[in-house]
């Protein structure tokens, strides 16, 4: 029988060889099986960067990110479940959970797709949930980030975020659905270094598709946070300038001239950005977007006005490079061509600028368009003239972007000798056609930013820097190259004495702006009151501040409510005083200012 | 051996079986704990926990082996058919009074506690079997009258267990045949078993589909099968008889046509009742592991669970605790049944190799002690506790990775439940016991 013993211990080493190369081959020999299981376990679980921080110029933050959580529900994966519980952790009532679910599945819902129960928790009311989530299948929490601003100010200057839409993630494919991107503002100029990058995040995952503990983490890519940037806005500024703004249609811009940076850029009426935040934004976008008064138009950089008489110094400046006027020039006041005001006759050109002579400037731009360049006719003349002067105003900056870093900036219109061949068909004008773009009307279509930077150029006699909302990305760094970089106008530095004398004297005593005088800084401004038939004229304002040494230069556009130097050099000058001092010492000024309503006009 | 040794209570003992043994608990506790383990409640005396359970378990049965080693082995001789008796008792009562678990009223329930009486009746039949045996002498299995009298021993419990109805347990019974083949069944119970398995999967394979036959349209694809054999038969018969002498002819054609016959009918009649007698989670159960397609979409659930469990373990292993899919809880109730995926992923290959090698060592071994014995009655339980550890080895693991159907059996030692333990503990100390006396006065 001793065979037999051989027998059996035969069949029980085959036996165990059979099942060990089965297990070989499930565990070593392929990876069909250990790939199934990966995949079963292991989650991949999208890390979001927060978000980079937006600060003001003295680090104020203007921007954050704060992280909510929105409970859903998946209506076709929900189990019968403990309601009594459920509504003890969520803090609803019965019939609150009960009229959530209803709507839950009810049109436009849909059972298989997911709905808010609680929009927006705090983690600090989220925390306490998420344990016991896992408990009610098809109730699932969803993180996200809200930007928040502590400032409540500069809402189209830092502009807003939103999920990337179908036409968004097709022109730039890195973005996946659910990513967030810049949409107008700081927030769409600097999204690239705002936004961070994705990182990816391994966790276990039960069977019960509950993920568990955070897998060894080596296979990681952690996210990378969004670069913070440091914006050039003074936000006492901003709010302050809001403030002034209150109750009125209209801009100011103030930008520092030596650098180009924003200091404020109100539009009004504006609103609290924290308004477009999460919940309520559907509605009060909807609400916003509707007002009459367009509180989403950003007037400083997309309102086109014509210049009015602010535009005579960028006027003068032109004519004296181009030789066509000295600073002695005078030329008489002859009301018969075009209307004036005041008491004078034959200014010479600071005083021209002091009294804002129509007929001057006029003349001037006659010499400027018609310097016999060619000779025999005069339409031809003034085409040739046309296009060099052209050429000087853009070098303003004048019927450009300014190449800023705020989206959507309009370039306003320096009429060229082509627009006025189709116009007025080929070579059939000339200078008396033409002559109300010398002072800032007709066809002359500037933005408040672009007469700011015309300020700028003033203060720094020549040249300026394009004009930029973001002075550092990241705390301490630098602002993007381009806006290091100068740009000579070409107009000779001494031609500019004339212009800031006058310029000082406009709010010196008897100037159209006496009433933006301070005791202790000498302001150069230019008033200006643009035509607006048949509705009141915009009260607009240009200039800098101190003159020796300039830190501020200011545009101040006020919409229909009359001539410049009442309205919008009184709020220039409170702003200049609020930025250089600090504190306001002209109470009544600013009393009278706040108490202004124009919104009806 | 010195002669002091001897003179102690306790014979000589056989300490690989009790050092296998202390491995095998340790190894099994560890793998419990994993497999249920709840960061909530790391503490391996909680209570609340199988392995805290299973701490008390492995308590009771250190000291219910260390009982038996002070019990006469006379005393199993002698009231083996008590034993015997007292466990049939048994397994008749829980019909009566016991507790459904999984559609098997197989339990007795104290508390939260349950008691298996099938796990303890193979320890009654392995004495009685013995006992019988070695009173006719061992190897003498041979004639009609001792072969059923043996089979009557075997069949009443396991028809009590088939009434449970608890499938598995009843297949552990077949560990009786390997130990009856031993002591002089005829080699051909063995070749029959494994042409019954052979035909038996063949039928179930083809049955699963259907197919177009002549004149009889769409059947069952178990009549391919069953023309199959005839076709075979019929060239066996007409190619074959030159190389038979012509006296054993007859003989010959009697074989193969029987055969055949027996084949077509065996193979029908497992398709039938695969198709009309078997409860649906069994024809299914049985489908998953011969990979055929299953209505029901989760039906193989357990049985993939287990095999990716399984693959997850790579040749070292994720590490114990770290195992993701059995820390995760993929495999249902894997501190049981299921217990080797965990051990197969935390450990990887080499430890699914060090436990099957262990496996056959002890099985082996106990072979080899069973043979060293003076006593029939010791050699025959011998065999009848390494075949009743074989068949729970050769189903449960089969189970696992995925060549036997999911029926559920304990691996003995490590899957978790006090009933299963204490009477795999008490089956082996039993036969360490009557080892040790080996040297005493033959029986």
């Amino acid at each position: 029988m001793d065979g037999r013993r051989y027998t059996l211990i035969v069949i029980v080493l085959i036996v165990a060889s059979i099942y060990l190369i089965r297990i070989f081959s499930l565990q070593v020999v392929s990876s069909y099986w250990s790939d199934r299981g990966t995949a079963l376990t292991e989650k991949e679980v999208v890390v979001y960067p927060s978000r980079g921080v937006i600060y003001d110029r003295n680090l104020k933050v203007l921007v954050t990110s704060q992280t909510v959580y929105d409970l859903m529900v998946l209506p076709k994966d929900v189990l019968p479940f403990d309601t009594t519980r459920f509504c003890e952790i969520v803090n609803l009532t019965k019939e609150e959970l009960k009229a959530i679910l209803k709507k839950a599945v009810t049109y436009p819902n849909v059972k298989y797709k997911p709905s808010p129960v609680i929009k927006q928790m705090k983690p600090e009311e989220y925390a306490p949930i998420a344990g016991e989530l896992y408990q009610f299948k098809g109730f699932y929490a969803q993180a996200r980030t809200l930007r928040v601003y502590p400032e409540k100010a500069g809402a189209l200057l830092l502009g807003d975020v939103g999920e990337v839409t179908k036409a968004l993630m097709e022109k730039y494919p890195e973005y996946k659905k659910g990513d967030y991107i810049g949409l107008s503002g700081i927030e769409k100029a600097y999204e690239n270094e705002l936004r961070g990058q994705r990182g990816i995040k391994y966790v276990f995952r039960d069977n019960l598709g509950v993920e568990r503990q955070v897998a060894n983490g080596t296979l990681d890519v952690k996210a990378i946070e969004g670069t913070h940037v440091v914006s050039s806005i003074d936000a006492e500024l901003q709010k302050y300038g809001e403030k002034l703004l209150q109750n009125k249609r209209g801009c100011v811009v103030a930008i520092e001239p030596k650098t180009g940076e924003i200091l404020a850029m109100v539009s009004s009426p504006t609103f609290d950005p924290n308004l477009l935040l999460g919940r309520a934004r559907g509605k009060n976008f909807l609400a916003l977007s509707r007002d009459k008064q367009k509180p989403l138009f950003n007037r400083a950089t997309q309102a086109q006005y014509r210049p009015g008489s602010i535009f005579k110094i960028a006027q003068s400046l032109t004519a004296m490079q181009m030789g066509a006027i000295t600073k002695e020039t005078r030329i008489p006041c002859n009301r018969a061509l075009i209307g004036c005001h005041g008491s004078h006759s034959m200014d010479d050109l600071e005083m021209a600028i002091v009294h804002s002579c129509n007929p001057y400037f006029r003349g001037v731009l006659q010499r400027v368009v018609e310097g016999g360049r060619v000779k025999g006719s005069r339409n031809k003349d003034a085409h040739v003239g046309l296009g060099l002067w052209r050429e000087q105003m853009m070098k303003f900056g004048f019927g450009t972007n300014l190449m800023t870093d705020i989206p959507g900036v309009k370039k306003g219109m320096v009429p060229s000798p082509e627009y006025y061949d189709r116009a007025y068909g080929k070579e059939s004008w000339n200078f008396s056609t033409i002559y109300s773009i010398s002072i800032g009307e007709g066809e002359m279509l500037v933005t408040p930013i672009q007469m700011c930077n015309l300020a700028c150029i003033v203060a720094n006699r020549g040249y300026y820097y394009s004009p930029h909302t973001v002075k550092s990305v990241g705390i301490g760094g630098k602002p993007r190259p381009e806006f290091l970089e100068k740009h000579d106008v070409g107009v000779r530095s001494d031609y500019f004495d004339v212009v800031i004398s006058a310029m000082e004297k406009v709010v010196g005593p008897g100037g159209t702006a006496n009433g933006a005088k301070l005791q202790d800084i000498v302001i150069c401004g230019k008033t200006g009151t643009v035509q607006n038939e048949p509705r009141k004229d915009h009260s607009v304002f240009v200039c800098f501040a101190p003159k020796e040494n300039p830190k501020i230069a200011l545009a101040v556009y006020v919409e229909n409510c009359g001539f410049g130097g009442t309205w919008a050099a009184p709020i220039a000058s409170l702003m200049i005083e609020q930025y250089l001092n600090g504190e306001i010492k002209n109470v009544e000024r600013e009393k009278h200012i706040l108490e202004q309503n124009f919104l009806n006009q | 051996m010195s002669r002091n040794r001897n003179t102690s209570v306790v014979g000589p003992i056989d300490w690989t079986i009790i050092g296998i043994w202390i491995f095998f608990i340790v190894f099994g506790w560890m793998t419990i704990y994993s497999a249920a383990y709840d960061s909530e409640h790391p503490m391996p005396f909680d209570f609340a926990k199988e392995y805290g359970k299973q701490m008390m378990w492995i308590g009771i049965s250190v000291v219910l082996a260390i009982f038996t080693l002070y019990v006469e082995g006379d005393f199993f001789a002698k009231f083996a058919w008590v034993i015997y008796g007292f466990f049939v008792l048994l397994l008749a009562l829980v019909l009566v009074i016991g507790k459904e678990v999984n559609g098997a009223k197989a339990w007795f329930g104290v508390g939260s506690f349950g008691i298996q009486p099938s796990e303890f009746s193979k320890i009654g039949v392995g004495l009685v079997l013995a006992k019988y045996i070695a009173s006719i002498g061992g190897g003498q299995l041979k004639n009609y009258r001792s072969r059923v009298f043996s089979a009557v021993i075997i069949g009443i419990p396991a028809g009590l267990i088939l009434l449970q109805p608890d499938v598995g347990s009843l297949l552990t019974f077949v560990a009786f045949v390997f130990v009856m083949y031993r002591e002089g069944l005829s080699g051909n119970v063995l070749i029959v078993g494994f042409a019954a398995i052979l035909f038996g999967v063949l039928s179930i394979v083809s049955g699963a589909s259907t197919a177009m036959i002549p004149f009889y349209g769409e059947q069952s694809g178990v009549w391919v099968l069953i023309i199959v054999i005839a076709v075979l038969m019929l060239l066996v018969l007409l190619y074959t008889r030159n190389f038979i002498p012509p006296r054993n002819r007859r003989k010959m054609y009697v074989l193969v046509t029987v055969g055949a016959i027996a084949a077509s009918s065996f193979s029908y009649s497992v398709s039938y009742i695969v198709d009309n007698i078997l409860e649906k989670h069994h024809k299914e159960r049985i489908y998953v592991m011969l990979s055929l397609p299953v209505e029901r979409k989760d039906a193989d659930y357990n049985s993939e669970m287990a095999k990716i469990t399984v693959g997850m373990g790579g040749f070292f292993g994720k590490g114990w605790l770290d195992g993701p899919m059995t820390q995760n809880n993929y495999v249902p109730e894997q501190w049981t049944d299921f217990i080797f995926s965990a051990v197969a992923e935390e450990w990887g290959f080499l430890g699914s190799l060090i436990l099957i090698a262990t496996y056959v060592y002890l099985i082996i071994r106990l072979m080899l002690i069973a043979d060293r014995q003076r006593s029939e009655f010791s050699r025959v339980y011998g065999y009848c506790v390494a075949f009743i550890f074989f068949m729970h080895f050769l189903i449960n693991i089969g189970m696992v990775i995925g060549l036997a159907p999911i029926i559920g059996i304990p691996l003995p030692f490590f899957s978790y439940g006090g009933s299963s333990l204490m009477a795999f503990t008490l089956l082996l100390f039993i036969m360490v016991r009557l080892d040790s006396e080996r040297w005493s006065v033959l029986k």
